[in-house]
């Protein structure tokens, strides 16, 4: 089942026209569209900058500015989130994490040999007592090992 | 009757399974024909038994944890629904050490309530703050603000009754009130935890700065690593405005409070409050330089309250139970309780809410026994990683603002991150001027450029090249960082690396490491 819709301008449009409303409204329209199509299309920059009366060198800065935003659409089914923070190194997350990339076959910011997932740091996620912590797809995982990591994508495959 | 289990919601407990244990209480309840109902919850903050699971029962909660999915059969054949006997049970969650021993002032509710329920709130004392802060005048409010010695939380320590009387002062057709919820100190997670477990805190206490200022519009930023935080605000605004604890008429007093949750998008910089009304206002989390001050000059160049999720949920009951009775706890210019988060290598890890005072030593022995690997504790990161990297020596020091500055360390948002002895001090201070130069927004320099030039100076130290030369390097980089930065980022991560190097020389000159040693 895919997450997200093929890039659709009409649709992304209407996304934005959704957002007109609020102060401030870069980073909801930036959020919702990325949710809808998983990264934010080029040709979104151009429609948010006339919407917003912002310049184009604006927009695009803010999506290259924040990390959360993609610039192309997702190669992977799930996105994995290691954090990569301080309680998370006092748990041994620095070998853990070389662990999970070795049996993933891929780097950081890449993704997985087999496609299941694309792996990006984090710092924090909150899960600090329980370290080392990942999220996957927004679902929060603690105290955890490369096996259960490699479990948790199982289920999330299905 | 049906019998009411509480499954807490918080992102620990999910992350051990939460959702799963509430699926198989519900799914063998209905096998044995019994009547349950789940509420699910925050957390209590005793991190390490989650999923902890409660059941009311004639003698009030029972709790039984850590339980996992495999545990519920057993457990329901063991009478769980009577509090019945199990090797998980605990009794009374109240009358756990860890949590009687806290002074629960801001937290008292968590864990307990539906985090999303106006009417669950009430019925646990919510509301009556902000009742009280109608009772009194705008000056009034802000007075028992200034009273209590409430200091922002988020790390600066900013004493809060000044800002509130700042923003009160200004005159503007709009001012905001704006909810820094950007928690992205590693070992930090109390405002998650209240974020998720008791949202209406939060929202009554920037309720009552609206109030106080004459700011009719709120926001909270939160991170967007925090998925669940932001659902549970989500729901929790739109049932507030639906029972009319938000909205045109708050509580029926013809005052306005508008309150709006915004998600931030991995940004650690946009903690700093001006980073966060630059991405609030729909642009790259630049840091402003001040002045102006966000309080004169904030959000969309208005007069703009910025305090802390800790700082706003502070508010509350000091409107209940007045200033003095909050001022009371606490030393010197420290007053109040401050939530202390224990983590990292750790075996009772959790949220403390605790007086100010405690030492260092006393929460990571007496509440946290210690590490989780059972190795001996070689160093503790408090305040997050902008925050001092503290050996044995420096344990007795308390958590205090000033005696905490005078131990060359900082508060901070009250993290406390611990290390065994496998740790290797270089690496960590190497990861400091990494994570700065990630995460710096790039407008002044030493942060921008320091940050860089400090991973790769590290990096000649660690491989052993001309090591008194270049720790000389990284002293000389430390000082233009210090002084040359606009905000904190740039500013305190010299804080990590330098203490790394003066309290743990011995992992900056010998032959090899000390971690290598150790293993």
């Amino acid at each position: 089942m895919p997450r997200h819709e093929a890039w659709d301008a009409e649709r992304a449009s209407e996304i934005v026209s959704e957002h007109l409303h609020l102060e401030g409204a870069t980073l909801p329209i930036l959020h919702a569209l990325q949710e809808r199509f998983g990264y934010v299309h080029e040709d979104a920059v151009p429609m948010i900058a006339d919407a917003l009366n912002m310049s184009r060198a604006e927009v695009f800065g803010c999506v290259s500015f924040y990390h959360d935003f993609k610039r192309q659409p997702p190669s992977a089914r799930h996105e994995l989130k290691l954090c990569r923070a301080e309680a998370c190194q006092a748990m041994g997350s620095t070998k853990l994490h070389r662990e999970v990339l070795e049996r993933l076959g891929c780097d950081w910011h890449e993704s997985a040999a087999d496609g299941s997932c694309s792996v990006e740091p984090v710092y924090c996620l909150g899960l600090c007592s329980n370290a080392p912590a990942a999220l996957i797809d927004n679902e929060p995982l603690a105290r955890i090992t490369a096996d259960s990591i490699q479990a948790a994508l199982a289920e999330a495959g299905r | 009757m049906s019998v009411t289990v509480y499954v807490p919601r918080d992102a620990v407990a999910l992350g051990l399974g939460a959702n799963k244990v509430a699926r198989a209480i519900f799914a063998g309840a209905e096998r044995r024909g019994l009547d349950v109902t789940i509420v699910r919850t925050g957390t209590r903050g005793m991190l390490w038994l989650e999923p902890m699971v409660e059941v009311g029962t004639a003698e009030g909660r029972v709790a039984y944890g850590p339980v996992t999915a495999n545990d519920v059969d057993a457990l329901l054949d063991a009478g769980l629904l009577q509090g019945g006997e199990h090797a998980l049970r605990l009794g009374n969650p109240e009358e756990i050490p860890f949590l009687a021993r806290q002074h629960r002032l801001t937290f008292h509710r968590c864990g307990v309530v539906d985090p999303v329920s106006v009417e669950d709130y009430k019925a646990h004392g919510g509301y009556k703050g902000l009742e009280a802060a109608l009772k009194t005048d705008a000056e009034g409010i802000v007075a028992q603000v200034r009273d209590s010695g409430l200091r922002g939380r988020g790390g600066a320590g900013f004493p809060a009754g000044i800002k509130w009387n700042t923003v009160m002062l200004a005159k503007a057709q709009q001012k905001y009130v704006i909810c820094n919820a950007d928690e992205g100190d590693s070992g930090t997670f109390a405002d998650r935890i209240m974020m998720e477990g008791d949202p209406f805190n939060l929202i009554e206490g920037m309720t009552i700065a609206g109030v106080a200022t004459g700011a009719t519009r709120g926001y909270i930023y939160c991170r967007s690593e925090y998925p669940q935080a932001f659902e549970t605000l989500r729901e929790a605004i739109a049932n507030g405005i639906r029972a009319g604890v938000l909205g045109d008429n708050v509580l029926g007093s013809g005052k306005a409070f508008h309150l709006e949750v915004r998600m931030g998008a991995g940004a650690y910089i946009c903690g700093e409050e001006t980073s966060l009304l630059e991405s609030l206002e729909g642009k790259r989390a630049i840091v402003r330089a001040k002045p102006p001050i966000p309080a004169l000059k904030g959000f969309l160049g208005q007069p703009t309250l910025v305090n802390n999720v800790m700082t706003f949920t502070a508010v509350p009951w000091i409107m209940e139970h007045g200033a003095k009775a909050y001022a009371d706890y606490g030393m010197g210019r420290s007053l109040g309780t401050l939530p202390i988060q224990l983590a990292g290598n750790v075996k009772y890890g959790g949220l403390i809410e605790y007086a100010f005072g405690i030492t260092l030593r006393e929460v990571i022995e007496g509440f946290g026994g210690g590490t989780f690997s059972g190795r001996p504790v070689r160093a503790v990161q408090v305040g997050g990683p902008l925050g001092a990297y503290f050996p044995d020596s420096l344990l007795d020091t308390p958590l205090d603002y000033e005696k905490m500055a005078a131990a060359k360390g900082l508060v901070g948002h009250g993290g406390i991150v611990v290390f065994d002895d496998t740790v290797d001090m270089a690496a960590q201070a190497r990861f400091a001027f990494e994570f700065c130069a990630t995460e710096s927004c790039g407008k002044c320099t030493p942060c921008r450029i320091g940050a860089t030039r400090g991973v790769e100076t590290m990096d000649k130290i660690i491989a052993g090249v001309r090591r008194q030369d270049n720790l000389k390097v990284v002293a000389d980089l430390c000082e233009t960082m210090t002084d040359g930065s606009l905000c904190a980022m740039g500013g305190l991560t010299p804080m990590p690396v330098m203490s790394a190097i003066t309290n743990f020389p011995e992992d900056f000159s010998g032959d090899g490491s000390h971690a290598m040693a150790a293993e």
